[in-house]
This record gives structure tokens, C-alpha cells and sequence, in this order.
């Protein structure tokens, strides 16, 4: 497949170390300390699950420039595959049956993936598709999966890690933030070793990576792998930390675009990418509310917020595709950049 | 004729009908990815957008010749919209990243038709009642006859178009060689604009009949989805391809719905096709007719 | 022998300014002329009788080649002669019809793309194949992909094994941006860099493992005097510090006389003459070729060859 986006690759946690320390205390120290309910659950919560699955889907799309198109079907592996653990292995522990859920959908981010040894570009689109439609239909018409419940509804087990209970809106946010952190720093760690290195000379290049040496059908596979873990991971957050109850149908085509979305909208091949877009799709059905509420009044009903934050995601889309492929992320820099120079 | 076979003629029949439905979607792909290198994954919003519109209007008191053209002009500045604010500065951007943009095009249009035109479902009456009629032994629905002859008439246009006029001419050199076409001085955006309104009044003829035959409703712009496997089989760029992979893919769908659903369980529909599709793809990667490299992309 | 002439005169006012005179012929190359058979043991690529056809159109036919430890072995001939289409045969991107490919001790119908670099064989491309969106350093660090050996879940946990390696790889890499003056630009993304030194940049991907190898598509295509100078230089100071096998094609007769040390002219996919530069200068099916391609164009078609080149670029 050809290059995507001209995103730098390079990381940019260490440059930032100061920057990532602040937001680290602000995250576990101020926040949790004098945030409401409404700030856990509405906001931060729902914003670092998606945040972590717009991370994982960064890796195999932003990173190794392969499309998926079915990243919800992986977070309802993931969902799914905690609860089945919780429910079937009681004494596992919260963190065990988290990771295990990780690994189960890595195992389906394989299956999906093996057609990538034989297809590309489109095709290989198509395939995540036929993955996402697929284990829609498995999650509502395989009994087991969702423990015979009817239309596949799951209830999540309560949160308790280490006898500790984190089962109220802010252990919820500070599990979810626990997962994020670390799955973040295991992200970075790979995107800035020579593996990720090989991702992105797959993406830019995949002859000539070939050609160097790099084993192309391993590293896709890995990415694929490596990718869906941790979507699977967000899609147990999802479940178990935000919505608490869940349905097949909240893992549908939309949420996969949403995904998709979050990536380009934070920007393609950046970890802080996934952060930014996530906050920006957490927050613009918020801020539209606000705004059409203050414009027309009553009249803009809910029906009217839907089409239009379509009309306005759309758009967004499109124009930072055309205007500027590397997202918000890229546009936070040159603007830290301008200010810097401002400062100097 | 037994009447196990009598029945399976029948479940292949529905199912070639059916897939006539798929290639007329696929056809809109074609056209586009043809020209351009675009998978256009805004054709099942343009599909929504053209029956939302049409019924819109003719439930306002439009007659029906009205509102066809007007829809019919409607498609054309979509098509027209899309390929000069979207697809021209998106040019030479690599095709995922097009992908991508026509993905956000797609929300565009299906918020602003919903927003334009509401979200309740309107029926959509084309005056073909939908009565079987028998033919030696086999039901076939009227309806699908019509539709499939329809598609047949689209398809019977199309070439004569792409066979004896200039544009159509113009429009097969692009297809072949861009590059080339560039250089003996045809005029490239002119043919994109040419394609993209072509495409929306294939969207149109799609979305009615769809439309007619789901209710006009937003699933309908998921007909993409429908059109998806049939473009993994038939190839991104062939009108022949999309036609022939389509009837395949209506077959395999409703002959595996009815003898395989109820070993596996119902409502495979939604995967089956895009199983097939792919497994067949992973046998013979060349793709239905050999000739195109899979890894064009 | 007028029209020869003019195919050296042609290239040397392209770059007479700032080249010193020809590199003297390094003692270890062995004797030019050869049957690809006679000397196995030092060669380091022997191609027999490969042949490759799209279709029906012949890309090159019965091509045979020998290059030893050392050598700077030129490829020449027309456009569409079928230079690039024999690297890439060579490098198993293309799967000939017919004939063997020896690398080292091994011989193959088709070169396995995938453990070229195993094999220490690296090459540079006639359109840049750039890891676009990688920084210069990572790019030439990439060269290295297939000397890696620490795991993944080593890299991820900085175990010392991938630490060390990480440490030795980012050395070499770094003595190779030195030795190319690419240093002031090594954090840079490698897409954002001007043409010359992106052709640079894969240079040194392909220099960085070291190759027993190294194919050069036109490394000096589309550049300036000045910057075709500069890579004469690393080419041959490649071969002096390495003593890799360099196969190169280039358009630049001039370039080609200087710095190769045998010469292999391609005409419509066959081998009209294999050399010394001097030896093909004065081959007469050379002559013809050349001659055949100016056709009553009166002045200098390698120069008007070689500006192809860079207009194309």
C-alpha cells in the first residue's frame, strides 16, 4: 500500500517528558480529587477508552499503513472476551482477565490479518469488513458468548482490583487511566524500536522494505496482532469501566468509523494523535449541543444534533485530509512551535 | 421437475435478481475507481441522498416526471460538488487516503439529506406491484423483473455511451492510461466531472429502486455494503466484472441463507458474501477475469 | 572511432571541472573480458544467460554478467535497453523466464527478494524508494533490518541484548550519515529532503549493512554537476572501504568511463560488448548502438541522454 500521510514517526513522549509528568499529576492527583461523577462518566472515562482503541487502530493504520475497518469488531472481542473470563474463571483477577481479553483479540486481529499476506490496499479493507460484520453476527447468535442472554446483552462484573473496589464513577476513571498509561507506554516503546521503525518502512515503502530485509508478512501480522490487543483492551474498558452494560449493536460500523475517525481527526501515525481525536469526538456532540441549544433553541432536538455532528465530522474529515493529513497533532506542534519562537 | 429443485431454481433466481440490485450499485464504484483510483465510498450516501430526495419531493405534490429531473439535477451538482471541493485537491494522494476522504464525504451527504428531508422512513412506490408471477413452474417476483430489467437498460446505456461519444471515448483512454490520455490532451478534470455526475444518476436509478424496495430510509446508503463483495470479485474497474460478480454474489448469498442458515443459524447475509468473496480472491488472486493484478492498489 | 570519441567528450564537459583525473584500477580486480565461468571462486554476482519477458515483449535476453569482489562493474545502453529490469531480475523483484543468478556461493532462478539482504546484497533504486515519512537516521538505520537479531519483547523492555545491538546499529549508522555528509539533516524526514540528498540518503541505507553487493539504478540521475561529483566520490570510496561488488547504471558516459573499472553495454535487451572502458569505447557494436540512437541528431546523444535523465527527474 502506498504512503499514507507524511506524519513524523518519531514519538514524541520524551520530548515532552516534562509536559507528559504534568499531565500525569493533574491526571491521578488533581483530577480524581476534584472531578465530579459527571466529568468521570460522561467525559474522561468514555474519552480514554477510545482514546486506547484509537491508539491501537494508530499502530496497524497510522504506523503500517493498513486500513482496518473493523476495529469495533475487536473491542467487542475484547469486551466480550473479559466477561467470558470474569464470568467462567472467577478468582482471576481484574488485571489477569484484562490482559487475557487483550490476547484473545489479538488472536482475532490474526485471523483477520492473514489475508493480508495475499491482499492490499482495498482488498485487504474489505477483509476487516467482512471480520466486523462477521462477529456481529457471532456475538448475537452464538448463545455461549453473551452467557444466553437475549440480543447478546452483558452486564460487566464490579471492579475490584487487589480486594480494592474501584466500582464508583472515579475508580472506574482511574482504572480506565491505569490501563491507558501503561498500554501507552508499551505502545511507545514499540513505534520507537527498530520493529516500529519497520512498520513505518512498510507503510512508506514495502519493496524497498522487503529489500532491506524486513519480513513483511510477519511484521503486517504482528501489526495486525499487536493493534487488536490492544483495541480489544479498550473494547473490555468500554464495557466494563463506561457503559457497564453493552449490546452487540454499540460495536457496529459506525463505532469502527469512529475509531477511524479519532485517528485522522489526531492525526495518522502519532501516538498523542489518538488522545487528541479521541477529546475531540468526546467533546464536539457537547459543544454542538451548546451551541445549537444557544442558536435555535428548541428546535434543535436531538435527531438535528446527530446529522449535523455528521455534517460536521465529515467535513472535518475531508478538509485535514486535504489541508493537513497529520490532524491535530500536527497543528498543536506548529502552533507550540510559533508560540516557542514568540517566547525566544 | 421436482419440487426440491423447482425450489432451488426459484432461491437462484430470487438470488440472481437480487444480485442484479448488487451490480447496479457496483456499477457507480466502477466508474469512479475506473477513472480516478477512487473507491467511492460515498455512492450508498448518494444513493440515500437521490431516494430521499425523489420521494421528498413527490411527496410534496411534484409529479413524477418533476421530481426526477429535479433529483436527477440534484445528483449532478452533488456529483459535481464532491469531485471539485474534495477528489481535485486530493489528487495524487495516495488511494487510502482518498478512501478515507470519501468516507468523510459520505457523512456529509447522509447528515445534510437527513437534515434537508427528515429522518422518518418514506415509502416509495414506483407502481410495479410486487405480485410472483410463474414462469414454468418458478416464482419470480415482478418487482425484481422490473429492476433487473432496469439495471440491464442502465448497463445497455452506459456502453453505448462509453462506445460512440467523445466523453465516453475520452472516458475509456483515462481508464486505460491516464497518463497518456494527459499527454494527447484530453481534458481530465472535465472527464472527472463527467464520471462523478454519471455517477450520481446511477445512484439515483439504484436508490429508487432500492428505495422502493426497502423503504427510503438511512440503511438504504448501507447498500454499500452490499456492493462491496461484489467489487472484491468482479474488480474495482469493471463494469462487466461488477455485473457478472454481482449475480454471483445475490446466488451465493440467498442459496447459502436458505440450505445453509439453518445449520449455522439465520441472518448470515450480512458476512457470507464477503467470506465467499474473499476466499475466492485468496484462491485465485488475479481476481473473476485473470487480467488485473490484485496489487493495483 | 569519431562517434566513441564524442561519447567520452560528451560526458567529461559535464563534470571536467571538478573531478580529479580516473581512479587508478585497484590491483585485485581481475582480469576483464572473461567468460563468467572462468573465475567462480571471485566472483561475487554471476548472471547466465537470464532472460526475462513481460508478455510478449523481451525485457532483456540471455544476459550474462560477472562481477567480482571489488569491482565497479557498469551497465549502459539506451533507454528501454533493459538495465533497470536486469537489477531488478537480479534482486528478485522480477522473476526471469530463463538463466541463473549466483550470489556468492548461491545460485538461484529466482532470487528470493526477501533474503537479498541476508544474502549481502543492497541496492538503490531508479525512482527513490525512501521510507518517506522516517527521519534520515531511521531511514539508514533501516538498512539494517535484517541484521537485527533481539526479539520483540527484548526492543520493548530495553533488554541489554536489544540495547547493545540498538547502541551498535545506531554507531554504524551514524559513521555512515558522517561519512555522507548527511549529518546536519539526520533528524530530518527523509520525504523533506531535496532530491540529491534523498538519492544520498539511500545510499547510505544500502552502504550501512555493508553489502558483499551493492546495485546502483542511476544514482546519479537528475543531479546537478556538483552533486554527481560528491557521489562519484562516495561510490568509490564505497568500494575502497568496503570492497563491495558495485554494479551501476548510469547514463553519464562520462561517469561511467571514470569510475568503473568494466563496463556492459545493453542494446534492445541483449549484450552487444562487456569491457573494459576503453575496450567498449572502441567496440564497434557499441559504436553502432550509440550511433544508431542519434540517427542524423548531429550533437552529442549521451549528453542529451543524460539530460533525459535529469528532466525526468
Amino acid at each position: 500500500m502506498d504512503a499514507l500521510p507524511r506524519a513524523a514517526p518519531r514519538p514524541h513522549l520524551p520530548a515532552g517528558a516534562l509536559g507528559l509528568g504534568a499531565l500525569l499529576v493533574l491526571a491521578y492527583g488533581i483530577v480524581p480529587l476534584t472531578g465530579t461523577s459527571y466529568l468521570f462518566e460522561a467525559l474522561l472515562t468514555p474519552f480514554l477508552a477510545l482514546a486506547l482503541a484509537g491508539l491501537g487502530l494508530n499502530l496497524l493504520t497510522g504506523y503500517a499503513g493498513l486500513l482496518s475497518l473493523g476495529s469495533a469488531a475487536f473491542m467487542a472481542v475484547g469486551a466480550y472476551a473479559a466477561f467470558n473470563l470474569s464470568l467462567r474463571l472467577p478468582g482471576l483477577p481484574l488485571p489477569a482477565s484484562l490482559l487475557l481479553a487483550g490476547f484473545v483479540a489479538a488472536l482475532a486481529g490474526l485471523a483477520a490479518g492473514l489475508p493480508a499476506l495475499r491482499l492490499r490496499g482495498f482488498y485487504l479493507a474489505v477483509s476487516t469488513l467482512a471480520v466486523q460484520f462477521f462477529v456481529a453476527w457471532a456475538l448475537n447468535r452464538i448463545g455461549w458468548i453473551s452467557d444466553d442472554s437475549p440480543s447478546g446483552v452483558i452486564t460487566a462484573p464490579r471492579l475490584v482490583v487487589a480486594g480494592l473496589s474501584f466500582d464508583d464513577p472515579r475508580g472506574r476513571y482511574l482504572v480506565s487511566l491505569t490501563v491507558v498509561t501503561l498500554l501507552t507506554l508499551v505502545a511507545w516503546r514499540l513505534v520507537s524500536s527498530p520493529t516500529g521503525r519497520n512498520l513505518v518502512a512498510i507503510r512508506d515503502n514495502e519493496t524497498a522494505a522487503r529489500l532491506v530485509g524486513v519480513k513483511v508478512a510477519r511484521t503486517k501480522l504482528l501489526a495486525f496482532a499487536a493493534s487488536s490487543f490492544v483495541i480489544g483492551i479498550a473494547g473490555a474498558l468500554w464495557a466494563f469501566a463506561y457503559l457497564r452494560t453493552v449490546e452487540p449493536a454499540g460495536f457496529n460500523l459506525d463505532r469502527s468509523f469512529q475509531i477511524l475517525f479519532i485517528v485522522i481527526i489526531g492525526g495518522l501515525g502519532t501516538l498523542r494523535g489518538a488522545f487528541l481525536g479521541a477529546g475531540f469526538i468526546v467533546v464536539l456532540p457537547l459543544l454542538l449541543a451548546r451551541l445549537g441549544a444557544a442558536l435555535l433553541g428548541d428546535g434543535f432536538d436531538s435527531g438535528t444534533l446527530e446529522m449535523v455532528q455528521r455534517i460536521v465530522l465529515g467535513a472535518l474529515i475531508v478538509a485535514l485530509l486535504i489541508r493537513e493529513p497529520a490532524g491535530l497533532a500536527a497543528l498543536l506542534d506548529r502552533a507550540g512551535r510559533r508560540l516557542g519562537r514568540r517566547a525566544a | 421437475m421436482s419440487p426440491d429443485l423447482a425450489f432451488l431454481i426459484e432461491v437462484v433466481v430470487g438470488g440472481l435478481l437480487s444480485g442484479v440490485m448488487y451490480a447496479l450499485v457496483a456499477i457507480g464504484f466502477v466508474l469512479i475507481y475506473k477513472t480516478s483510483g477512487v473507491l467511492n465510498f460515498a455512492q450508498g450516501a448518494m444513493v440515500l441522498f437521490a431516494a430521499l430526495t425523489f420521494v421528498s419531493l413527490t411527496e410534496r405534490g411534484l409529479p413524477f416526471p418533476a421530481a426526477l429531473a429535479a433529483t436527477l439535477a440534484a445528483m449532478g451538482v452533488v456529483g459535481l460538488a464532491v469531485e471539485r471541493t474534495v477528489l481535485r485537491p486530493l489528487v495524487n494522494q495516495p488511494p487510502i487516503t482518498l478512501f478515507m476522504a470519501t468516507l468523510g464525504v459520505a457523512y456529509v451527504i447522509e447528515g445534510a439529506a437527513q437534515l434537508a428531508w427528515g429522518t422518518q422512513v418514506h415509502g416509495l412506490d414506483l407502481g410495479i406491484d410486487d405480485t410472483p408471477i410463474d414462469l414454468g413452474g418458478v416464482l419470480v417476483s415482478r418487482f425484481d423483473l422490473f429492476a433487473a430489467a432496469t439495471a440491464g437498460l442502465m448497463v445497455a446505456l452506459l456502453s453505448a455511451f462509453f462506445r460512440y461519444t467523445r466523453t465516453g471515448l475520452a472516458f475509456r483512454a483515462v481508464a486505460d492510461d491516464p497518463l497518456a490520455a494527459l499527454n494527447t490532451g484530453l481534458r481530465l478534470p472535465r472527464i472527472w466531472s463527467a464520471v462523478w455526475i454519471a455517477a450520481g444518476i446511477v445512484a439515483l436509478v439504484a436508490g429508487l429502486l432500492w428505495g422502493a424496495r426497502l423503504g427510503v430510509q438511512f440503511s438504504l446508503s448501507l447498500v454499500v455494503l452490499k456492493a462491496l463483495p461484489v467489487l472484491v470479485l468482479g474488480g474495482f474497474d469493471s463494469i462487466a466484472g461488477a455485473i457478472v460478480a454481482g449475480l454471483i454474489v445475490g446466488a451465493v448469498e440467498k442459496v447459502s441463507e436458505v440450505y445453509l442458515g439453518p445449520v449455522i443459524g439465520g441472518g448470515i447475509e450480512g458476512w457470507i458474501a464477503y467470506v465467499a468473496a474473499l476466499g475466492f480472491l485468496l484462491v485465485r488472486p488475479s481476481g473473476l477475469f485473470g487480467l488485473r493484478a490484485v496489487e493495483r492498489v | 572511432m569519431q562517434p566513441a570519441l564524442r561519447l567520452v567528450r560528451t560526458g567529461r564537459d559535464g563534470n571536467r571541472p571538478l573531478l580529479p583525473g580516473p581512479a587508478p584500477r585497484p590491483a585485485a580486480v581481475p582480469a576483464p573480458g572473461g567468460s563468467p565461468h572462468r573465475d567462480r571462486a571471485g566472483r561475487v554476482l554471476s548472471v547466465e544467460g537470464l532472460s526475462l519477458a513481460f508478455g510478449g515483449t523481451v525485457a532483456f535476453a540471455e544476459i550474462d554478467l560477472a562481477v567480482g569482489a571489488g569491482e565497479i562493474h557498469a551497465v549502459i545502453g539506451p533507454n528501454g535497453a533493459g538495465k533497470s529490469s536486469l537489477i531488478n531480475a537480479i534482486t528478485g523483484l522480477y522473476a526471469p523466464q530463463a538463466g541463473r543468478v549466483r550470489i556468492g556461493a548461491e545460485s538461484f532462478a529466482r532470487v528470493p527478494a526477501g533474503r537479498l539482504a541476508a544474502l549481502g546484497v543492497a541496492r538503490t533504486f531508479q525512482n527513490l524508494a525512501l521510507f518517506t515519512g522516517l527521519s534520515v537516521r531511521d531511514n539508514v538505520l533501516a538498512g539494517l533490518a535484517a541484521a537485527r537479531r533481539a526479539g520483540l519483547g527484548a526492543q520493548i523492555l530495553g533488554l541489554p541484548s536489544a540495547r547493545r545491538e540498538a547502541r551498535a546499529h545506531r554507531d554504524a549508522a551514524e559513521a555512515v550519515i558522517g561519512r555522507l555528509g548527511l549529518g546536519a539533516v539526520a533528524d530530518r524526514p527523509a520525504g523533506s529532503l531535496p532530491y540529491g540528498l534523498q538519492k544520498r540518503v539511500e545510499l547510505g541505507r544500502a552502504l550501512v549493512a555493508r553489502p558483499r553487493l551493492l546495485l546502483l539504478d542511476e544514482p546519479m540521475a537528475g543531479m546537478t554537476a556538483t552533486e554527481k561529483a560528491e557521489m562519484t566520490g562516495f561510490i568509490r570510496a564505497a568500494r575502497e572501504t568496503s570492497g563491495a561488488a558495485i554494479v551501476l547504471i548510469e547514463h553519464d558516459i562520462g561517469v561511467v568511463m571514470r569510475l568503473s573499472d568494466r563496463v556492459t553495454v545493453l542494446d534492445h535487451g541483449r549484450r552487444i560488448a562487456t569491457g573494459t572502458p576503453a575496450e567498449v569505447q572502441a567496440d564497434p557494436a557499441v559504436i553502432a548502438a550509440y550511433l544508431g540512437l542519434a540517427d542524423g541528431d548531429a550533437d552529442g546523444d549521451a549528453a542529451a541522454d543524460a539530460d533525459t535523465g535529469a528532466a525526468a527527474a
